[in-house]
């Protein structure tokens, strides 16, 4: 239409005889409240929906810590032990030399049993755990000399028990949580021996250092892996590559890559790295290889923004003195984008440390009872931990869920801080 | 000497070539003066550096390939190996374990055999291992001298070191495409195996799911129907997810951005952006441990049929909190690039606030908002580890939020996780489940990012 159809149209319009708005009268005072009202409505459900994202984070905290904290404690039963009347058949002499070797050997379960029978009734080996071997063989350790009187050791209660005295088991349990309290037993104690101990089958000796070693050691295949590479192609798109069809093609496959479900990773490396290359299982080898290749779209594309960021001045004045490509790039654009490039691969890292899908597809879902020893050796990670303690039976593996989450989101929480602290310290406005 | 002592040394080499050659170079800079020279020492440095110790870390590459073929060649040389039992399988049996003990992974043998082997294995690695070492170091030496030879002052050590540079980091851009090849091929031909033993058209539309059935011995035929799988996940990531996840993040970014003051957002957001940070595997554990049990309780005492304690809703309500920040993010993005002259003008005509968002700004924001939801769906449906953990493994087609369904993904997980062999329909069905969810994600994405460019208006 053209501007001179306009003032046509007004001419043929007929006019209307208009009211002057009556803004004092009731409909129009009603119709602004309601507005007014609608504004007020409005504005709440944007603060409920805030408000209700941040207390769903809230409630979830609370219910993990909650639950998780309990996990670092250890319910301890004090076990009077009459060491000449037990049934231990030991050389006190032999102890000197070897004593790690001859406590091995050594009938130490079977002391509990006549010790807790002795003190607690005839079921009271059942309160004890696997654990109190161990505690009894470090009492021996320490001091030889105990096995000449009688002695008090703090040795951890079985799970039921610990459950129980935590909060509440089974009535058997329960009524044995009552008798030791009369005894005067019980008490709580840190459970430390969580943070240094491994996979296993019974909830009071289980820890998380096998799964936190599995996941450092992935983690640092990772990282020597995607860094490099991430680097390498952030620097190559952003100031070397030519505006042809490949580099389209290297950008398309990059964006692609960081929207590619984490699973299909997993597919790839079991397809490539377990079927044709014969890689080991289960190996933070493997593991570190495939979420390298899920990390590395993250560090291109903060990398690329980072070298964005970075002025064409300071390109043009390194030229303009003598540089060549790659000394501009290496000796200016790099150090002043690196900043801003650690901060995405600390982001991409934490990410990956909070993985698990891919991982079980490579079958590091395998219970390990030892802490790995090398990058080839079968392992497992925290998330993987996490998750296949999940799925165990017994209640008491409940608290250790929550306490390896507790120590996984402590992990995270680090990384995080760390990249936003590097973020505020180093961004640098041009 | 181990393989990592060997590289380790050559780095050794090649940095002792950098500082030699630097020295000199140096010393020629200033015997002819600055000017005369075409590199820097640096250069010279970097040049040596690299011709000691890329052949050899190239030859060590190969050789690790080829040796245990010599190996085994010259094993089964000896006299030892001449009463090995004929057939290939016990014959490879005794000898892995032959090797396994003379590498020290294998305490004993089970099979006596292997012990008179164990020799010969010893023997034979250590030579080939020790001529592999050699030969590594003569390339290394070889490599530094004849490039140190070229140290001169008109030599372009520069161009040369800086061409390495180049390729170095096309190559490293290259590993996507092959990443992104390595998918789609592994997806591809592991999918054609499957489809070979199962009608793709029975997978796509049947209606019954029961693997366990064939790998008994039932048969392929009505197994593999992956439309409740696809209901399940549909249902999970692309409804209930986002009927929590859209009004909660769509509101949140409007809150943040129009109504809340800079220092208020300043701690709110990082607040948000910590449900995205927190791991899957917990929010699964959350999920199955907390939400499921309330929502199952929930359910018998107002009377629903069919509740089950691995339900879709409590896998959904979660999923849908996971995705909030990333709704919320592409939300805010799109609000933030409307011109402020627009609600400038909304505002001076007396309209509210809320009357300007939502006549206005969101109307503009709209190509934005939609194409951050695809993306969210995609994201929701490749999610793993919540429906793993708090949705159940029944394949039901239901549209009861409280009964149990299950995902492409849990699928996926429960395909992969047995002891099957690799070859079986149960197995290979999980790559075509996985290139089902590649496609699907890939397709979303592009379709969000078409959205988003021919709907955006151009405000200029």
């Amino acid at each position: 239409m053209s501007s001179r159809a306009i003032p046509e149209v007004e001419t043929v319009a007929p006019r209307v005889a208009r009211t002057p708005t009556d803004w004092k009268g009731d409909a129009m005072r009603r119709r602004i409240a309601g507005r007014y009202g609608a504004e007020r409505r409005f504005r709440l459900l944007g603060l409920a929906a805030v408000a209700l994202s941040g207390g769903f984070l809230l409630f979830l905290l609370i219910t993990m810590m909650a639950n998780g904290l309990r996990g670092f404690t250890q319910t301890q039963i004090a076990l009077p032990i009459d060491f000449p009347s037990s049934p231990l058949v030991i050389d006190p002499a032999s102890l000197k030399t070897n004593p790690e070797q001859v406590l091995a050997g050594a009938n130490l379960p079977q002391v509990i049993d006549h010790a807790a029978v002795a003190a607690f009734g005839k079921d009271g080996g059942r309160f004890m755990s696997a654990g109190a071997v161990t505690a009894l063989r470090q009492a021996i350790i320490d001091d030889p000399d105990i096995l000449t009187r009688k002695a008090t050791i703090t040795v951890p209660a079985s799970e039921g028990v610990d459950l129980a005295a935590k909060s509440n088991g089974s009535p058997a349990d329960e009524a044995a949580v009552a008798r030791l309290k009369q005894a005067g037993a019980l008490s709580t104690g840190a459970n430390l021996s969580f943070l240094t101990l491994s996979d296993g089958t019974d909830p009071t000796v289980v820890g998380v250092w096998g799964a936190l070693k599995g996941s450092l050691l992935t983690m640092g295949i990772t990282l020597l892996l995607s860094f490099p590479i991430g680097v390498f192609s952030a620097l190559y798109l952003e100031e070397y590559a030519p505006r042809n069809r490949w580099t389209d093609l290297i950008e398309v496959s990059i964006n692609n890559l960081a929207a590619v479900p984490s699973i299909i990773f997993g597919l790839l490396g079991l397809a490539i790295f377990l079927n044709v290359a014969h890689l080991p299982r289960s190996a933070p080898l493997v593991g570190g290889m495939t979420l390298a290749l899920m990390t590395m779209p993250v560090i291109v594309i903060a990398g690329r923004n980072a070298i964005k960021a970075v002025p064409p001045s300071i390109r043009d004045a390194a030229r303009g003195i003598g540089a060549s490509p790659v000394q501009v790039v290496f000796h200016h654009v790099l150090p002043l984008a690196l900043p801003g490039i650690l901060t995405g691969t600390i982001i991409g890292m934490a990410r990956a440390l909070g993985e698990t899908a891919p991982l079980l597809m490579i079958g590091m879902r395998a219970f390990v009872a030892s802490p790995p020893g090398g990058i080839t050796d079968p392992a497992t990670v925290l998330p993987v931990q996490i998750f296949l303690w999940s799925d165990e039976v017994g209640k008491g593996f409940i608290e250790k869920t929550s306490a390896a989450i507790i120590v996984l989101l402590i992990f995270l929480l680090t990384m995080n801080s760390i990249a936003i602290y590097l973020r505020n310290k180093f961004e640098k406005k041009w | 000497m181990t393989g990592l002592m060997i590289v380790l040394i050559i780095l050794a080499l090649g940095a002792i070539g950098w500082i030699v050659a630097r020295a000199r170079a140096t010393r020629l800079q200033i015997e002819v003066g600055r000017l005369a020279t075409n590199s820097r020492p640096t250069q010279h440095g970097w040049y040596v550096a690299l011709w000691t110790t890329l052949p050899a870390l190239a030859f060590l590459a190969v050789w690790a390939n080829v040796m245990p073929g010599l190996v085994h060649g010259t094993v089964m040389a000896t006299p030892a190996a001449r009463s090995l039992p004929a057939d290939d399988f016990s014959r490879n049996a005794v000898l892995a374990e032959a090797q396994a003990i003379a590498s020290g992974a294998q305490a004993g043998a089970f099979n006596p055999q292997s012990l008179t082997l164990v020799d010969s294995f010893r023997a034979a690695t250590s030579r080939y291992s020790a001529i592999g070492a050699i030969l590594a170091a003569i390339l290394a030496f070889a490599g530094g001298a004849y490039a140190f030879s070229r140290v001169r002052p008109a030599f372009t050590a520069r161009s040369r070191v800086e061409r390495v540079v180049m390729w170095t980091l096309l190559g490293a851009s290259l590993i996507a495409i092959i990443t992104t090849a390595g998918i789609v091929a592994s997806l591809l031909l592991e999918s054609l195996r499957f489809f070979s033993m199962v009608n793709p058209l029975d997978f796509l539309f049947g209606l019954k799911w029961s693997p366990q059935s064939a790998a008994l011995g039932y048969g392929n035929e009505n197994a593999f129907g992956a439309v409740p799988l696809f209901w399940g996940t549909v249902f999970i990531g692309a409804i209930i997810a986002m009927i929590v996840a859209i009004p909660l993040g769509l509101m949140s970014a409007i809150y943040l951005t129009q109504y809340a003051r800079p220092e208020t957002r300043k701690w709110m957001k990082p607040i948000l952006e910590v449900l995205a940070g927190v791991p899957t595997v917990v929010y699964g554990y959350f999920a199955a441990l907390t939400v499921a049990p309330a929502l199952r309780s929930f359910a018998s005492t107002v009377g629903i049929p069919g509740a089950s304690s691995e339900s879709a809703l409590a896998a959904g309500l979660v999923m849908g909190v996971m995705i909030i920040p990333f709704v919320s993010s592409m939300a805010d993005d799109s609000i933030a690039a409307v011109p402020q002259a627009m609600r400038d003008g909304s505002l001076a005509m007396g309209a509210t606030t809320s009357e300007t968002i939502r006549k206005v700004l969101i109307p503009a924001a709209l190509p934005g908002v939609v194409g951050g939801v695809l993306l969210a769906v995609s994201r929701a449906i490749g999610e793993t580890m919540i429906v793993v953990m708090a949705a159940g493994l029944a394949a039901n087609l239901t549209l009861n939020p409280f009964a149990s369904v299950t995902t492409v993904t849990t699928q996926m997980v429960q395909l992969l996780t047995g002891d099957q062999e690799f070859d079986s329909a149960k197995t290979l069905a999980a790559f075509a489940l996985g290139l089902v969810l590649f496609v699907v994600t890939l397709l979303l994405n592009i379709v969000a990012l078409r959205v988003v460019k021919k709907y955006r208006e151009a405000y200029e």
